[in-house]
């Protein structure tokens, strides 16, 4: 059995597991999105006494906290007991694209360069991750959701929003990685 | 305990994620690079199966564990927002290769920078706050 847990899991099987997710958490009363909590933080470390968009009963929220406390178990039980050693396989094109924008080969999950601690702390790779992380936060809360919230959940209940939001994601991705990486790496 | 059941979907969560490699930059390059199916194979079937699953939860008005119907709210009809916030979403995730739900899952998983990530995140969503009223929406 060891073999069939410990190897990367094919895609049809992972977009059964995230759709059967989604409807676990509507049979449970609520719903699947993921960057609310976000707000919820900001609401639970006092911004809502400044901020009016974050003074709202974010108590109401603990269950999804949960289930994000619940993400980092998952993921650490895959990088430990359920642990694949090998590379991430993705195709030799996006291996040869990203060589020319100086990244190694893979060795893991994510890319030396810019994810391992030493290169974290270097002034250039914190920068980005921090403007990652700081267009995600703030994108997701304009657009109203995230890939849960509207690629996964909207799109399911067939929402025109969640589909001008998805073809946004992409906008937004696409120029990123044609227009922005080439200056930026 | 109430709660158990959300940690439990959320370690699911966390588990197929990573085993997936949904969590991976360099997936999420392949897929804005159209190289590969695979991030489009793991969100196609998530949504087919899901537009089946909601068409059949309307039809047969479905409850849920408590005994209420499971409800759909329309989002707010606008361009604008979902446009503009989606794509410095998408320009955010492709530069740091993931989207929420990910970012904490890898750190889970062992990639402690993702701390960086996810900070600036709840950071990026508190600015949304304070400027929202001067956004167009």
């Amino acid at each position: 059995m060891s073999e069939f847990f410990t190897q990367s899991w094919p895609w049809w099987f992972s977009g059964l597991i995230i759709s059967s997710i989604m409807f676990l958490l509507l049979f449970f009363g609520q719903s699947f999105g993921f960057s609310s909590n976000l707000r919820t933080i900001c609401a639970a470390a006092g911004a809502g006494k400044t901020v009016g968009f974050f003074n709202f009963n974010w108590k109401s929220q603990i269950w999804n906290i949960v289930f994000l406390t619940g993400a980092i178990i998952g993921g650490f039980i895959s990088g430990t007991v359920l642990k694949n050693d090998d590379p991430v396989e993705i195709s030799e094109a996006t291996k040869q694209d990203l060589a020319a924008l100086g990244f190694s080969e893979p060795k893991g999950m994510q890319p030396e360069e810019l994810f391992s601690l030493e290169s974290a702390f270097g002034l250039k790779s914190f920068i980005l991750l921090a403007l990652g992380g700081l267009m995600v936060g703030f994108g997701s809360r304009y657009a109203g959701g995230c890939t849960s919230g509207h690629a996964i959940s909207g799109l399911s209940d067939l929402q025109w929003p969640s589909l001008i939001a998805v073809i946004g994601f992409f906008a937004g991705g696409l120029l990123m990685t044609h227009l922005l990486f080439p200056i930026i790496f | 305990m109430k709660l158990v059941k959300f940690l439990i979907a959320g370690i699911l969560f966390g588990i197929v994620m990573a085993k997936s490699e949904a969590i991976s930059w360099f997936r999420i390059q392949e897929m804005f690079r159209f190289q590969a199916f695979h991030m489009y194979g793991i969100i196609g079937v998530a949504v087919v199966l899901g537009v089946i699953g909601v068409f059949l939860i309307k039809k047969f008005k479905l409850r849920d564990i408590s005994g209420n119907p499971i409800v759909f709210y329309p989002k707010d009809k606008s361009i604008t927002r979902y446009l503009v916030g989606g794509s410095i979403f998408g320009m955010g995730w492709a530069l740091s290769g993931a989207c929420p739900g990910p970012m904490v899952v890898n750190i889970g998983y062992g990639y402690l920078s993702m701390v960086i990530v996810f900070l600036f995140a709840v950071i990026g969503t508190y600015l949304y706050g304070v400027i929202r009223n001067i956004l167009p929406h």
